[in-house]
């Protein structure tokens, strides 16, 4: 009887070990648009020291790729550093220095551009987690989301951003939005419309950099 | 007439439209009162029916566990006696291996010490000197008269001297022999401190002997008791189960804390291993379930190991492979968890570098700087984890000895508590049948109630007629029986 429960047991661990697993992914992709132009290229820092939250916290295994956001954003030549982090722990955590020292470097060189593509970096952005297959997919947009396209960009299209979820952080109030806040307000809300009529899982707006923990919390 | 006043019979009069309704109502109901009486008797007989049944039969069920676990409980009692009897006469025979096997040489020591106290003794006897045959002649002398003869007063003088002297040098030899014998004497202390000494040992082992066998004989009497079934016996087995169960989940759950330990120490390195990204479900990583293996299989070759060593007996085969085969399997479970013990050290080092590194950078990634320590102190953690990570396997293997326990004592406890629920259930259909049976009388009774009048003109009816009261009385029994039989 001993015996018998013995090697049942030995039997269902050998199970699920050998091919039994979880044929779904668990593993985090997280795609950071961050917004050069214009005055809010000087919040620069700030979007440092989100992604070093990110590197800290990212497990191995990960993705990260962290893109600016430029007068046309849909394009590789944006993307800053992007890294899927070995699913050994010790490779992860020299890969994530290796990061650092990229966006350390980008951060110092930065320059703001004259208008603002959200959408072609949320095109891009889509396109790239979706390649990842990750479980969990994440646009961060590090913006005032102030979109401003010159005259040739054409981005009034309908955009696919099926299971990803979206935050904006650090959506700073212009000028403008402090004389007639509802240009704040009316701005996020159309973002929001905007992002979960493309099919977004979910839309987060966080402006405390102290609650950044927030980004990977579930709502 | 409207919707709500369709059943008025007397139109426009409530009263009498349900006087009229009851009155009509209760003649029905007292037509069909015998069918009713049997319709509710026949529900009351076909609920509680199958549960005293089963009631009957979950008992005898409980009452074939309480046998069949009596049987198990005495089975493993005498098995357990038999051997714990067996060990006390295996150490009974090596007691009386190591300690009469010396008994001859024991005894002829104590004989030839006895032999030589003797032999000094008659040494120390008193000898009388033997009487000189110089005396008669001398006292020959001392009769001569000397008359004042030169001659015989010279002589007698000579022999004066002459005796004195001779007398002194008896006194000498005489006193030189009490002194020998003294001597003598004074040397038979160490052959008696050693006399006593040997009889003091031969005591003990006697004695040590004797507190042995009234062992044996104790657990012979338990052995006599379980033989005769008693119920003292299986009383006494069943509480000794409950504790041994007690016991043996405690420190189950001990030991389970330790397991957990040690988990936490491997599960981090492991993902090194076998990768940090892999799932087995949404929240167990493979990672953690290769340390869970690692844990498991460690306490596998602890149960082979006492097992081979043994200790436990939870796998027949293993008890009955021969000597040399029983040695080779020992070192063999040995071996690996030596190896898996050291595979535990290096990866709870390999667990303090990994956090060391994941701190490092996280201090690289965090805005203030933090200043590195490196003294000794911080190495005490890393020798800890090590250590630990190397004790706690051969610890983790003592498991077997605490499971071998449960597991025999959860057969017992086990079933001792499934008997005892069983009857609880059996308890439980009883009542619930009898309450089913009580309950149709009562809608009976209540039945009649409700058809009071009939009932009341067909008594003053039937009055009249009725036979003798206690011819009557006598029928009221019968059907009053006939109920309780049914």
């Amino acid at each position: 009887m001993i015996k018998r429960l013995f090697l049942a047991a030995l039997l269902l661990v050998g199970m699920a070990v050998a091919g039994c697993g979880d044929s779904r992914s668990h593993s985090n992709a997280v795609y950071m648009l961050v917004d050069t132009s214009g005055t809010y290229a000087q919040e620069a820092g700030k979007a440092q020291l989100i992604i070093n939250y990110l590197l800290g916290t990212l497990q191995a295994g990960d993705s990260l790729m962290v893109a600016r956001v430029t007068s046309r954003s849909f394009s590789e030549k944006d993307i800053i550093a992007k890294a899927t982090f070995d699913s050994r722990p010790s490779q992860a955590n020299a890969q994530k220095r290796a990061f650092k020292d990229q966006i350390d470097a980008y951060i110092k060189t930065v320059r703001g551009t004259a208008y603002t593509d959200i959408t072609g970096g949320l095109i891009q952005g889509a396109q790239f987690l979706n390649e990842t297959g990750a479980g969990t997919k994440t646009i961060i947009i590090f913006s005032d989301m102030q979109e401003e396209l010159d005259k040739a960009t054409i981005r009034n299209f309908p955009i696919s951003l099926k299971n990803i979820r979206i935050i904006a952080v650090n959506v700073v109030k212009l000028k403008t939005d402090n004389i007639d806040p509802r240009r704040y307000l009316g701005r996020l809300d159309a973002w929001q419309k905007r992002v979960e009529g493309a099919g977004a899982s979910e839309w987060r707006v966080i402006n405390d950099l102290e609650r950044l923990d927030a980004i990977f919390s579930k709502s | 007439m409207t919707g709500s006043e369709y059943w008025m019979v007397w139109p426009d009069n409530a009263a009498v439209s349900v006087l009229v309704l009851l009155l009509v109502g209760m003649a029905f109901l007292y037509a069909a009162r015998k069918p009713v009486h049997h319709l509710i008797g026949s529900l009351g007989f076909l609920i509680s029916g199958p549960l005293r049944i089963g009631a009957r039969w979950l008992l005898a069920a409980a009452n074939d566990m309480t046998q069949r676990n009596k049987a198990v409980l005495l089975a493993h009692g005498r098995q357990e006696v038999g051997q714990r009897i067996e060990r006390e006469f295996e150490r009974l025979g090596a007691m009386v291996t190591r300690d009469l096997q010396g008994y001859p040489a024991l005894q002829r020591k104590l004989l030839d010490e006895i032999t030589r106290v003797e032999e000094d003794y008659k040494k120390c006897g008193e000898v009388p000197p033997p009487p000189p045959d110089w005396v008669e002649a001398v006292t020959a002398m001392a009769n001569v008269k000397s008359s004042g003869n030169e001659m015989v007063q010279k002589v007698l003088g000579e022999i004066n001297r002459s005796v004195t002297s001779i007398h002194d040098k008896a006194l000498a030899d005489y006193r030189r022999a009490y002194e020998t014998r003294h001597k003598i004497l004074e040397g038979f202390m160490p052959f008696w401190r050693s006399l006593d000494k040997t009889m003091a040992q031969v005591d003990k082992k006697l004695t040590g002997l004797q507190d042995s066998t009234a062992a044996v004989d104790g657990h012979m009497a338990k052995y006599e008791q379980i033989n005769a079934k008693t119920d003292k016996a299986e009383h006494a087995l069943t509480v000794s189960a409950f504790t041994q169960f007690a016991i043996a989940f405690l420190v189950m759950a001990v030991a389970s804390g330790g397991a957990f330990v040690n988990f936490k120490l491997i599960a981090l390195p492991m993902s090194e291993m076998v990768g940090a990204g892999d799932y087995i479900s949404s929240s167990l990583r493979t990672s953690e379930v290769a340390a869970l293996v690692i844990i498991f299989v460690e306490a596998s070759m602890g149960l082979f190991l006492m097992e081979s060593l043994r200790i436990t007996h939870l796998f027949p085969r293993i008890a009955n492979l021969n000597e040399h085969m029983r040695h080779r399997m020992m070192w063999i479970a040995l071996t690996l968890l030596v190896t898996l013990a050291g595979i535990e050290a290096a990866l709870a080092l390999m667990r303090d570098m990994l956090i060391s590194d994941k701190q490092a950078l996280l201090h690289s990634l965090a805005t203030v700087q933090q200043a590195a320590t490196d003294s000794w102190v911080a190495r005490i953690p890393t020798a800890g984890q090590m250590l630990l990570g190397f004790i706690l396997p051969f610890a983790l293997a003592f498991i077997a000895i605490p499971l071998e326990s449960l597991i025999y004592s959860t057969r017992t406890v086990g079933g001792v508590l499934l008997a005892g629920f069983v009857r609880t259930l059996a308890f439980v259909l009883r009542i619930l049948g009898n309450l089913a049976r009580r309950l149709s009388r009562v809608l009976i009774n209540l039945y009649d109630v409700v058809i009071v009048l009939p009932l009341l003109i067909e008594h003053l009816v039937k009055a009249p007629r009725a036979p003798a009261p206690g011819k009557s009385r006598r029928g009221a029994d019968a059907e009053d029986l006939r109920e309780q039989s049914r």
